[in-house]
């Protein structure tokens, strides 16, 4: 397998390292010539010092016989134009961007960038999970823009004690299970909601809204602070 | 009609200007409020201190269902960030992103994205100037002054004052 990585920072760095040791072939693309010449110090000639956002760089860097090329710079922006890039210019056959701004991450997916890595949605998730807020948790977010929705039902919510059956659910999404006292079931049409249920759903980003009113509520009293 | 500018820039500021001028709703944005010194008192339209790229900042900035976004920041990125942005998320009609490597101006322009690219743009410009070929932009203006005589039957030294600015070739 060979491997282009762009971005010599510290997860281009140890994505490198650990793809050498895994026996693949790799490239990595770090255009600030001290940090590339640091890099090459440690992991041998594997660098190329140039912009990865310069067509011409990263066609020399051999991106049109990359399995994969995977932009890990710093920058969103950045990551996104090398996976385009890499994808309609170089035909590589997977591209893979690390995303900061959680925003992004249905755009990169629309416009072609087949996997993306999201610090920022990993450490909101771990932190989601630790803290009782009344919002919905994300707990993947799946291709074609769907994503997996955990509720955990409040006092106040106007789901407890009415069933599925009884909810308005945007027709683009289903709630299919209900984590109770820490055991999952199949959520049926007639289960009888209570306080305390985690209910988990799928669905578009865009049913959030509906979602929220039907299982959290839109009290203003429910929020965070 | 309605346009952002992301990049207040010299290109970004005179555009803003020349468009507010002809009476259309502009909105500029750009990362620092320094670059808004760019601009005249006159300006009526609104400067926005912001990330063009940022969903978030282009909605506050009113991009959501403009007529034309043009993207003019000094990053080729930011500018195909901020126009696939605008154009896949936020309906806007018509977009241009300046992208200022070559491969990069191509590449997009055939995913669909207008582009203007300053290098081919002043290559074009200045190889034609000096092989006395009209370029169709006003770029390089020729000094009037010092037309050979001997050239004046020659067609298309001088570049026409009227010329289209518009980039060409891109559909």
């Amino acid at each position: 397998m060979f491997v282009l990585v762009v971005g010599g920072g510290k997860v281009g760095y140890y994505l490198t390292k650990e793809l050498i040791e895994s026996g693949h072939e790799v490239v990595l693309m770090e255009k600030d010539r001290e940090r590339a010449a640091a890099i090459i110090e440690e992991l041998g000639s594997v660098v190329v010092p140039h912009d990865g956002c310069e067509g011409k760089y990263l066609g020399e860097a051999g991106s049109n016989r990359a399995d994969i090329v995977a932009a890990v710079t710093g920058d969103d922006e950045d990551n996104l134009v090398i996976c385009q890039m890499a994808k309609h210019h170089f035909d590589v056959p997977k591209t893979i961007a690390r995303v900061n701004n959680p925003k992004n991450e249905h755009l990169f997916r629309h416009l072609g960038v087949d996997e993306i890595i999201s610090p920022t949605r990993m450490a909101l998730g771990s932190i989601e999970q630790d803290i009782p807020v009344h919002e919905l948790l994300h707990l993947a977010a799946l291709d074609n823009e769907l994503e997996i929705i955990e509720a955990q039902l409040q006092f106040d919510s106007p789901a407890v004690g009415r069933t599925p059956g009884d909810l308005v659910i945007p027709e683009a999404c289903s709630l299919f299970a209900v984590v109770r006292d820490g055991v999952a079931t199949a959520l049926r049409s007639d289960t009888v909601l209570k306080e305390g249920d985690k209910v988990i759903a799928i669905g578009k980003a865009d049913c959030e809204r509906l979602l929220h009113e039907q299982l959290i509520g839109t009290t203003s009293g429910a929020s965070r602070d | 009609m309605r346009y952002v500018i992301v990049g207040c820039g010299r290109v970004g500021a005179a555009l803003a200007e020349a468009l507010d001028n002809d009476g259309h709703d502009v909105t500029i944005l750009d990362t620092s409020t320094r670059a808004f010194d760019r601009l005249s008192g006159e300006f009526k339209g609104q400067a926005i201190r912001g990330d063009g790229t940022d969903e978030d900042v282009l909605l506050k900035a009113g991009a959501d269902g403009a007529d034309v976004l043009l993207a003019l920041t000094e990053g080729d990125n930011r500018n195909v960030m901020a126009a696939q942005v605008a154009m896949e998320k936020l309906n806007v009609q018509k977009t241009v992103a300046k992208i200022n490597d070559p491969v990069r101006a191509a590449a997009y322009a055939e995913l669909g994205l207008a582009t203007v690219c300053r290098t081919t743009m002043l290559t074009d410009a200045i190889l034609g100037y000096l092989a006395g070929r009209p370029t169709g932009m006003p770029s390089v203006i020729a000094p009037v002054p010092h037309v050979h005589a001997d050239e004046a039957g020659a067609e298309g030294h001088a570049t026409p004052a009227g010329s289209p600015a518009a980039p060409q070739g891109r559909s």
